[in-house]
C-alpha cells in the first residue's frame, strides 16, 4: 500500500473522533486556561480585563474557597475510607460460599446505577422525615434528627450517601481481585492453623494490593469531584457548610458571574485532581513492586 | 450437611442486603400514600394503592418526554461512541508511528480533567460555533450528543486500545493481502472480535450518559428537551416538595434503571469490573 493511501485510511478512521474530541475537550481546556488570567463577568459586550496572576493570588485569601477546599478534603478522606471498608467487606461476604451471595451482590450494586442526583433526593427524604420519626419513636432525638439541617452533621450525610452509592462499585473491583487469589494458598494456610483474620491479613490483603490501587484511585478522584449528590442532597447548605469544590466553582462562575476568577479556581481544581491522582498511582505502584 | 451457623450467616447477609436497599422500599411505599397517611408512619406499607400521585407526577415532570429525550440522547451517543472509538483505537494500535502514540497519550491524559474545569469555556465555544456555522450546538439534542461523544471518547478509546493489543495481528494481515479495504477488514473481521469490550464500553457509557446532570443542564434550556435527571431537578425545584408526589416521581426515574439492570445484570457487573480494572 502506498504511503499516501495508508495515511488516508488513518485519517478516515481517527479523524472524526479526533475532531470531536479536540472541539469538546482540548480547545475548551486551552480557552479556559486563557480566561483564568482575566477579569470578566461573562457578558460578551463587557470587556475582558487582563490581570495576570491576580485571580490566583486572590484565591489564597478567599475564605469561602479555602473553607470549601478544606471541606472537600475532609469529605474525600472520610468517603475514601468508608467506601473502601464497606466495599471490601461486601466483597468478602459475597465471595463466601453462601447461597444468598449472588442475590446480595446484585442488591449491593444497585445504588451505583441510580444517578447521584436521584439518590440525593431519595436520601433527602430519609434524613429529613424518616430519621426524625425514628427519633420521636425511640426518644433518642439527639442522635436521630434531621442531620441535613445541622452544619456539623450535613457533611457526614454526604459521606454516608456517597458511600451508599459507591460501595457496590468498589465491591466489584475487590471481587475481581479476590477471585484472582489462588485457592490453594488459602487452604495451605488453613491447614497450617492460621485463623480467618491471619489468613486475611497475611495472604488476602497483600495479594489484593492491585485492587487497592485501582479502587483508591477511583474513589479518590470521584469523591474529590462530587457534584450531583451535593446538589440534590444539601445544595451546599446549611449556610455553605457543605459547599464542596465542584459546587463552589459552579456557583462562582454561573451564580456570581465571576467568569475569570471562577475559571482560575477551575484550573486549580484540575491541578489538584491530577496531582493527587498521579501521586497516588505512583506511590501504590511502588509498593506493589516492593512486595 | 451445613452447620446451623451457616444458615444464620445466610439470613444475616440477606437482612444486610435488605436494610441496604431500604431507601428504595421507603420511596416505593410512600409513593402510594396521600399526604396525611404519609406523615402518620413513613415506614408503613400503604393501606390502599393509590396511583393518583403517579398520574400527577408524570404530568408535572413531563415524564414521557423526558424518558424519550434520555432514551434518544443516550442511544445515539453510545452508538456513535462505539463506532468512532473502536475505529480510532484499532487504527492507533495498528499504526506503529509516533503520531499514534501522541494521539493516544492525548486521549489518556485528558481523563484527569474534571468537567468543571472546562464547562464554562465549552459553552462559550459552542456559542461561537453556532454563530459561525449555524449548527445548533446549544439547546439541541444533536449538540448534546456531540458533547457526550467528545467527553466519553477518551475512556472508550482507552478500553478498545487495550483490547486490540491483545488480538493477534496475523488474522488481519491475511485479510489485507486478499485485497480487502481497511473498512471492510475492520467491520467484517475486527469489529466482531471486539464484542466483549464493546459490551463494556456500551454499559459504562449508558450509565454515565443516562445519569449525567451537569452537562445537559448547561446545554439544554428548552423544557421540551429535558432529560430525566433534568426534569427531576426542576420537579424538585419548582414545587415546594410534596413528598408523596416526589416519591412517585423518584420511583419512576428508578424504574428504567431497574429494567436495564434486570435485563443485562451479568453484563453490567462484568462490564463495570473490566472497565475499572483495565
Amino acid at each position: 500500500m502506498t504511503k499516501r493511501k495508508k495515511w488516508g485510511w488513518f485519517l478516515l478512521f481517527t479523524g472524526p473522533l479526533l475532531l470531536i474530541f479536540l472541539t469538546v475537550v482540548i480547545v475548551p481546556f486551552i480557552i479556559g486556561t486563557f480566561y483564568s488570567f482575566f477579569q470578566w463577568d461573562g457578558i460578551s459586550a463587557n470587556p475582558m480585563v487582563f490581570n495576570g496572576l491576580e485571580n490566583y493570588k486572590n484565591l489564597l485569601e478567599d475564605e469561602r474557597f479555602l473553607e470549601s477546599a478544606w471541606l472537600t478534603v475532609k469529605f474525600t478522606v472520610f468517603s475514601v475510607i468508608t467506601i473502601n471498608v464497606v466495599g471490601l467487606s461486601f466483597a468478602l461476604f459475597v465471595t463466601s460460599k453462601l447461597k444468598i451471595a449472588n442475590t446480595a451482590r446484585t442488591m449491593f450494586f444497585m445504588p451505583y446505577l441510580i444517578g447521584g442526583l436521584i439518590l440525593g433526593y431519595i436520601w433527602q427524604f430519609v434524613f429529613s422525615d424518616v430519621l426524625k420519626m425514628v427519633g420521636e419513636w425511640t426518644g433518642w432525638g439527639s442522635i436521630f434528627f434531621n442531620w441535613l439541617n445541622d452544619p456539623e452533621f450535613a457533611l457526614y450525610t454526604l459521606v454516608f450517601v456517597f458511600t451508599w452509592q459507591m460501595a457496590g462499585y468498589v465491591m466489584i473491583i475487590y471481587i475481581t481481585g479476590l477471585q484472582g487469589i489462588p485457592k490453594d494458598i488459602i487452604e495451605a494456610a488453613h491447614i497450617d492453623g492460621a485463623n480467618k483474620w491471619q489468613q486475611l491479613k497475611s495472604i488476602t490483603f497483600p495479594l489484593l494490593m492491585p485492587a487497592f490501587t485501582i479502587s483508591l484511585f477511583l474513589t479518590l478522584s470521584m469523591a474529590f469531584k462530587i457534584y450531583d449528590v451535593n446538589l440534590s442532597l444539601t445544595n451546599g447548605g446549611p449556610a455553605n457548610a457543605t459547599e464542596l469544590f465542584a459546587m463552589n466553582i459552579f456557583n462562582e462562575i454561573f451564580g456570581y458571574g465571576n467568569y475569570g476568577y471562577g475559571q482560575a479556581k477551575a484550573i486549580i481544581f484540575f491541578l489538584i485532581v491530577a496531582g493527587v491522582a498521579l501521586t497516588q498511582v505512583y506511590v501504590t505502584k511502588k509498593r506493589e513492586v516492593e512486595m | 450437611m451445613k452447620k446451623p451457623n451457616a444458615y444464620i450467616r445466610e439470613i444475616l447477609l440477606f437482612l444486610l442486603a435488605l436494610v441496604f436497599l431500604s431507601p428504595i422500599y421507603i420511596i416505593a411505599v410512600n409513593s402510594f400514600k396521600d399526604r396525611a397517611s404519609l406523615y402518620e408512619n413513613v415506614l408503613a406499607f400503604p393501606t390502599e394503592f393509590n396511583f393518583g400521585n403517579y398520574a400527577q407526577a408524570i404530568d408535572d415532570m413531563n415524564f414521557m418526554m423526558a424518558l424519550f429525550n434520555s432514551f434518544v440522547i443516550t442511544t445515539i451517543s453510545v452508538i456513535i461512541i462505539v463506532i468512532l472509538s473502536s475505529m480510532t483505537a484499532w487504527m492507533l494500535a495498528r499504526t506503529p508511528h509516533p503520531i499514534s502514540n501522541i494521539i493516544f497519550m492525548l486521549f489518556i491524559s485528558t481523563m484527569l480533567i474534571p468537567f468543571q474545569t472546562i464547562m464554562m469555556p465549552l459553552i462559550q465555544e459552542m456559542g461561537w460555533i453556532m454563530d459561525f456555522t449555524g449548527f445548533t450546538m446549544l439547546d439541541s439534542r444533536g449538540g448534546l450528543i456531540f458533547m457526550h461523544v467528545g467527553f466519553n471518547s477518551a475512556i472508550s478509546v482507552f478500553l478498545y486500545h487495550g483490547f486490540v493489543k491483545s488480538i493477534p495481528i496475523s488474522l488481519e494481515e491475511a485479510a489485507t493481502i486478499d485485497g480487502a479495504s481497511k473498512m471492510g477488514v475492520f467491520w467484517k473481521i475486527i469489529f466482531p472480535m471486539l464484542k466483549p469490550i464493546t459490551v463494556t464500553v456500551l454499559i459504562i457509557n449508558v450509565i454515565t450518559i443516562w445519569n449525567d446532570y451537569l452537562l445537559p443542564s448547561l446545554v439544554l434550556t428548552s423544557t421540551d428537551l429535558r432529560t430525566i435527571p433534568l426534569s427531576t431537578f426542576y420537579f424538585f425545584g419548582e414545587f415546594t416538595i410534596e413528598w408523596n408526589l416526589a416519591m412517585a416521581g423518584l420511583v419512576m426515574t428508578v424504574i428504567p434503571v431497574v429494567i436495564f439492570y434486570a435485563l443485562a445484570q451479568k453484563h453490567i457487573i462484568q462490564g463495570i469490573g473490566d472497565g475499572a480494572v483495565k
